[in-house]
């Protein structure tokens, strides 16, 4: 059995290309998914019923429901109903955030439900609004405490982002299935693309531990 | 100054207050005192409504707090509240825990903030930990600037739940002196305590609460020395 090292080197300019895609693509998604989550989290703490359900019924499908299938229905399904094509960058970047959102909406959810009730009471007393004590006091607290969670949530998102490779956005799964079909060498170039993937999420799982210790100390 | 007619409130099937009323002086230090489960502290917390009364009427400075429409927000800028467990912001310093409501809720500016609550600093007697945080103090500095807290958004009210029981015995007296301090300054104060020198050095009036009611009002030296209620009587006699 030989093994083409050399196959691999060649091919690595290509997949560093698309693996740059994935962290471009991921951050996004990630990003889009905070600012959502951020909200969806705090209307899963709100006691309006109606709030309360529009965000549940928004997380409980894109938790229940497979990713791929999600993506599908943004890039194929969405543009039978607009009668437009979407671009499959946006169509990559809008699956993927709105399917972070829901993740970090109930990492979001957990983080202020896991601060004091005092501090919503102390707030409160002092006669600051909801608004006021959420953004003050609870999100800042909230926040802090839920960088771990965060940071697998990023960690997942850049495995998961993979699956993009179906409606052919050329990030590094894609790259590796492209040069896989020139070469017919799939060990060598899975094998490569695992270990990029790899490396980014070790990388990824050093920051946050990181950042998590300076938190600390702080 | 405050005025409670007819309250009650439940926790489901628990019936916790069952029908108080009574009426706060401007100026007037009130204790309450009551074993626990009396229902002390839900009735000091519907004072600003931090739990809403099922019944009954909640008069602060001339207004019916319990109302449809009106402005919670506004009436609780005038009724400070000091908490068991202290309650401070952990991720902003003694300063900005003190600064952060005068700012934000009263629109004053920094400097003229920053400015009375080293005031209040000295007052409480930590102008020295101002830039520390929260978990540097001690139990008994955490509830002066929790008090120091309360105290800047100039409230004609100051409302103290328990606020010496979850501190060493040695902390009790700092914290103390500050709320006499208070007294003396003319604040009127309603304080939920089991320290009975407390009540009586600086009390204008005693309610001893049992089951959800108020069993017996007096002045501290009549209620302490010639408590008329059986229950008051075997209640001091468990803690004098």
């Amino acid at each position: 059995m030989d093994f083409r090292w050399d196959l691999i080197i060649r091919s690595m300019p290509v997949l560093l290309e698309g693996a740059w895609v994935t962290v471009k693509l991921t951050t996004i998604a990630v990003t889009i998914g905070l600012v959502i989550g951020t909200f969806v989290g705090m209307a899963r703490t709100s006691k309006n019923k109606i709030v309360y359900g529009i965000a549940s019924v928004y997380v409980d499908f894109i938790r229940g429901t497979p990713l791929l299938v999600q993506i599908f229905l943004v890039y194929m399904g969405l543009p039978q109903l607009l009668g437009f094509p979407i671009p499959v960058w946006i169509a990559a970047i809008t699956s993927l955030g709105v399917n972070s959102g829901a993740y970090v909406a109930e990492i979001v959810r957990a983080g202020i439900q896991s601060i004091d009730r005092g501090q919503v009471e102390a707030a409160r007393s002092l006669g600051m609004t909801h608004r006021q004590t959420m953004r003050y006091i609870i999100l800042p607290q909230a926040f802090k405490r839920i960088i771990p969670p965060l940071g697998n949530e990023f960690i997942a998102m850049l495995k998961d982002s993979s699956l993009v490779a179906v409606i052919s956005l050329e990030e590094l799964m894609r790259k590796g299935q492209i040069i896989q079909t020139r070469t017919f060498r799939p060990f060598e170039i899975y094998l490569a693309v695992a270990v990029l993937y790899l490396i980014m999420t070790l990388t990824i799982s050093r920051l946050v531990a990181f950042a998590e210790r300076r938190l600390k100390t702080e | 100054m405050i005025t409670v007619k007819n309250l009650h409130k439940r926790f489901g099937n628990l019936h916790v207050l069952k029908g108080v009323s009574n009426h706060v002086e401007q100026g007037e230090v009130v204790v309450v005192i009551g074993p626990s489960g009396s229902g002390k502290s839900t009735f000091l917390r519907c004072l600003n409504l931090l739990e809403e009364p099922d019944e009954g009427e909640v008069w602060v400075d001339g207004v019916q707090v319990n109302m449809p429409g009106v402005n919670i927000n506004k009436v609780r800028e005038e009724v400070g509240m000091v908490f068991q467990h202290f309650n401070l912001f952990p991720h902003k310093t003694a300063l900005e825990n003190i600064t952060l409501a005068p700012i934000k809720v009263r629109g004053w500016d920094k400097k003229e903030a920053e400015a009375y609550a080293y005031e209040l600093l000295d007052k409480v007697g930590l102008r020295d930990k101002a830039r520390v945080y929260p978990d540097q103090l001690s139990g008994g500095q955490k509830q002066r600037v929790a008090i120091a807290r309360a105290l800047a958004m100039k409230p004609k009210v100051m409302l103290f739940d328990e606020p010496t029981s979850a501190l060493d015995p040695e902390m009790i007296g700092e914290v103390l002196d500050v709320m006499k301090k208070l007294a003396k300054e003319g604040m009127t104060m309603v304080v939920v305590t089991h320290e009975m020198g407390f009540a009586r050095e600086v009390g204008d009036r005693v309610l001893f609460m049992d089951e959800g009611f108020i069993i017996e009002e007096n002045t501290p030296a009549e209620l302490f020395t010639n408590p008329q209620n059986p229950r008051t009587q075997s209640f001091l006699s468990k803690i004098l």
